[in-house]
C-alpha cells in the first residue's frame, strides 16, 4: 500500500489439488482463486466434489496432492482447529450445534477466545463476550432464545444458531454447505437477509442448489463435475456455458 | 452459603448437604467401626465415579480400563507401606532382612531401583498423583491424537487393564504377585491397623473426597466443562470451532486417572492390602456400572452409586454369592434399558419435582407478607 499499486494477493489459492479416495479421484486437479471480499458459489450435480472440496480446505480430509494457500500460508499441512485460528469458518450441510447446550453457550463455545484446555479452565464470561453473544443473537433471530437449549430449536433455528456461530468467530473465510438446504420459504428469506449482512467484509465460499438464492449472492459461480473445474465465471456466463446446461443446469 | 449457591445450583446444593450429613456425621455416628471400614472400602470407588462422570458422563469417552488407574495408586501407596513394613527389625527372619517379604521368597536379595524411592512419603504423593496421570498421558495423547475413540476406546482400555493384571501377576518378586502387597502396617511410625486409626482414615478419605467433589464441580461449571459436553455430541464441531479436541479429551482422561488413583491409595490405607483383583477388567467394568448405577451425568449421584451397588455388593454376596455377579450384570441392563441416567436421573424425574413444588408452595406463603419476590430462574 506505501509503494502504491501491488499485484493483486488472493485470499485462497487451490492449486493443483487432488484427493483420492481407493483411486477414486473425487476432486482432480483442481485450481481455483478466491479474492479479498468475493462471494464464490459453488454448484455442479451430487457426487461432483463440492463438499470434499470444503473439506479439504478446512482440513477434514488430507489432500493426496496439491496445495491450498490462505493468505500466503499452506493449509494442507495445518490441523483443523489451527486452519479455524487462521481465519477459516466451515458450516457443515446438517445442522451440528450441541443440542445439550444453550443457545448462548453454543455462541460463546465459539467465541475466539480460551481456546487451549487452560484458556478454557480460566476462561471468564465478561462484559464482552456477553455483548457479543447478544449482538449475534440478534442477527440470527434468536435474541429470545439464548437461554433456550439447542434441542429445542427448529431446524431452520438451528440452521441459524450454526452460522451465529461461525460469525462470532469472525472468520476472514466462511465457507457454508448448503445454508438453506431444508428450510421452509419464509425461513430461505430470512437466512438470504442475513447471508447478505454477514458477508460484508468477508470472502464467502458457499455450496448451493438454490438457482435464485446463487444468483441472488454470487459475485462468481464455478461449476464442478467429476471432481474438476466445468465452468468458471459470472452467473450470466455460466448459465449460457453449454456444457454447463448439459451437465447440470439443463435437468 | 451465598458462595455455595453459585457454585451449586439449589438442587446440587441438597445434594452436597445430604452426602455431607450422611458420611461426615450419621454414618460415623451409627455404624460400628467395621462398617465403617467398610464404608471407607466403598468410598475408594466412590473418587473413580467422579472420574468416570466427568470423562464418561460428560466428555462420552468411556473408559474400561479405570481399574488401572486406581491399581497404580493403589500400589504406589502400597509400596510405600510396605516399604515401611519391612524394616531390618521387622523382617530379620528372611534371609535378606529389610526388603519386602514377597521379595525374598522370590530369591530377590537387593531392593529393585523403581523401589526405592518409595522410602519417601514426599515422593509416594506425587506418585500416586503423577504416575496414573502420566500413563493416562500417555495412553491418552496415543489414542486422541489418532482419533480413536468410542467402542475402539474401551476395548484398548480393556486391554490395557489386561495387560497390566498379568505384568502383576507375573513379576511376582517385584510386585507381590496374585496375592498382591499384603500385611501393611505403619505410616510414618503411625499405626493404621486399629479402630481409631480407622476412623481418622475414614475421616481423611471423606475430606478428599468432597476436595475432589469440588475439582470436578469447579471444571464442570468452566467453559471446558461445557466444551466437554459439546464434544461429546458434536466433535466435529468443536474441532471447527478452533479446539483441539484430543487435548480436551486427553485433559478429561487423565483427570480420570487422577482421581481413580486417589481412590486406590486410600483404598490401600483403609483396606490394609492392594492386589491384582481390584486392576483388572472386571473390576474396571464394575467400577463403570456404579457410575451408571448412580448416573453419569451427576457428580453426587455416581457417588451414591458407588456406594450402594458396593453395600448391596457386600450383603448379598454373604447371603448368596453365586447370585451377586448375576445381579450386577441384571442391574447393568436395568441401568441402559430403563433408566439411562440412573438413580440421579430417577431422582430429578420423580423427586426433585416433588421438592420443588413444596419450597415453590411454602415460598408462596411466606411472601405473601412480604412483597414477592420473583424466584429467579438459575442465574446463568
Amino acid at each position: 500500500m506505501l509503494i502504491g499499486h501491488q499485484p493483486k494477493e488472493f485470499l485462497l489459492a487451490v492449486s493443483g489439488l487432488t484427493v483420492s479416495f481407493d483411486g477414486f479421484k473425487a476432486v482432480n486437479d483442481l485450481s481455483f482463486y478466491v479474492e479479498e471480499n468475493e462471494i464464490r458459489v459453488i454448484i455442479g450435480p451430487n457426487g461432483a466434489g463440492k463438499t470434499t472440496v470444503l473439506d479439504l480446505i478446512c482440513g477434514k480430509t488430507k489432500a493426496t496432492s496439491g496445495s491450498i494457500q490462505f493468505r500466503g500460508k499452506e493449509l494442507t499441512k495445518m490441523r483443523e482447529n489451527e486452519i479455524v485460528q487462521t481465519g477459516v469458518g466451515r458450516k457443515f450441510q446438517t445442522p451440528s450445534v450441541f443440542e445439550d447446550l444453550t443457545v448462548f453457550e453454543n455462541l460463546e463455545i465459539s467465541f475466539p477466545r480460551g481456546r487451549t484446555v487452560f484458556g478454557s479452565l480460566t476462561f471468564q464470561r465478561d462484559q464482552l463476550v456477553k455483548d457479543r453473544v447478544e449482538e449475534v443473537a440478534e442477527m440470527i433471530f434468536l435474541k429470545d432464545k439464548l437461554n433456550t437449549y439447542a434441542d429445542e430449536l427448529s431446524h431452520g433455528q438451528k440452521q441459524w444458531l450454526e452460522i451465529g456461530m461461525l460469525l462470532i468467530q469472525d472468520p476472514d473465510l466462511l465457507m457454508l454447505d448448503e445454508p438453506v438446504a431444508g428450510m421452509s420459504v419464509s425461513e430461505r428469506a430470512k437466512t438470504a437477509e442475513l447471508l447478505n449482512r454477514i458477508i460484508k467484509n468477508r470472502s464467502v465460499l458457499v455450496i448451493e442448489h438454490d438457482m435464485k438464492f446463487v444468483e441472488d449472492i454470487a459475485h462468481k459461480v464455478t461449476v464442478l463435475h467429476q471432481g474438476q473445474i466445468l465452468s468458471e465465471g459470472t452467473m450470466e456466463k455460466v448459465k449460457n456455458d453449454p456444457k454447463v446446461v448439459e451437465v447440470y443446469l439443463g435437468h | 452459603m451465598i458462595i455455595n449457591s453459585r457454585f451449586f445450583n439449589r438442587s446440587e446444593l441438597m445434594g452436597f448437604i445430604a452426602l455431607a450429613a450422611v458420611l461426615f456425621v450419621i454414618l460415623p455416628l451409627t455404624l460400628d467401626v467395621f462398617r465403617l471400614n467398610l464404608v471407607a472400602k466403598y468410598l475408594t470407588y466412590a473418587f473413580v465415579a467422579i472420574g468416570l462422570v466427568l470423562c464418561w458422563g460428560y466428555g462420552g469417552i468411556l473408559s474400561l480400563g479405570q481399574g488401572v488407574f486406581f491399581g497404580l495408586g493403589g500400589y504406589c501407596m502400597a509400596m510405600f507401606l510396605k516399604l515401611e513394613a519391612s524394616s531390618v527389625e521387622n523382617t530379620k527372619i528372611q534371609s535378606t532382612p529389610g526388603i519386602p517379604d514377597f521379595m525374598d521368597w522370590n530369591q530377590i536379595t537387593s531392593l529393585p531401583l523403581f523401589w526405592q524411592p518409595f522410602h519417601s512419603l514426599t515422593f509416594t504423593v506425587l506418585a500416586i498423583i503423577l504416575v496414573p496421570g502420566l500413563f493416562a498421558l500417555i495412553i491418552g495423547t496415543a489414542m486422541f491424537k489418532r482419533r480413536v475413540g468410542g467402542t475402539y476406546f474401551a476395548i484398548i482400555t480393556q486391554a490395557v487393564a489386561a495387560i497390566l493384571t498379568i505384568l502383576i501377576v507375573g513379576q511376582q518378586g517385584y510386585t507381590g504377585g496374585i496375592n498382591g502387597m499384603t500385611d501393611l502396617r505403619t505410616l510414618k511410625g503411625w499405626d493404621i491397623r486399629p479402630d481409631h486409626a480407622k476412623i481418622i482414615l475414614y475421616f481423611v478419605e471423606v475430606v478428599l473426597l468432597f476436595a475432589c467433589i469440588g475439582i470436578a464441580q469447579f471444571i464442570r461449571l468452566t467453559k471446558l466443562g461445557r466444551i466437554l459436553v459439546a464434544m461429546r455430541e458434536q466433535e466435529d464441531r468443536v474441532r471447527f470451532s478452533g479446539y483441539s479436541v484430543a487435548n480436551f479429551k486427553i485433559f478429561a482422561f487423565c483427570m480420570a486417572a487422577i482421581f481413580a488413583a486417589i481412590g486406590g491409595a486410600m483404598f490401600a490405607l483403609n483396606v490394609g492390602f492392594m492386589s491384582p483383583s481390584f486392576v483388572g477388567i472386571v473390576p474396571s467394568i464394575e467400577m463403570v456400572i456404579y457410575t451408571a448405577v448412580g448416573g453419569r451425568m451427576s457428580i453426587f449421584g455416581a457417588i451414591w452409586g458407588a456406594i450402594l451397588v458396593n453395600f448391596a455388593k457386600t450383603s448379598l454376596s454373604e447371603s448368596f454369592p453365586q447370585l451377586w455377579l448375576f445381579g450386577l450384570g441384571a442391574l447393568f441392563i436395568a441401568v441402559v434399558l430403563a433408566f439411562p441416567n440412573g438413580l440421579s436421573g430417577l431422582w430429578a424425574d420423580y423427586v426433585q419435582p416433588r421438592i420443588d413444588r413444596l419450597f415453590a408452595s411454602r415460598k408462596a406463603k411466606t411472601s405473601w407478607s412480604e412483597n414477592s419476590v420473583a424466584d429467579g430462574a438459575p442465574a446463568e
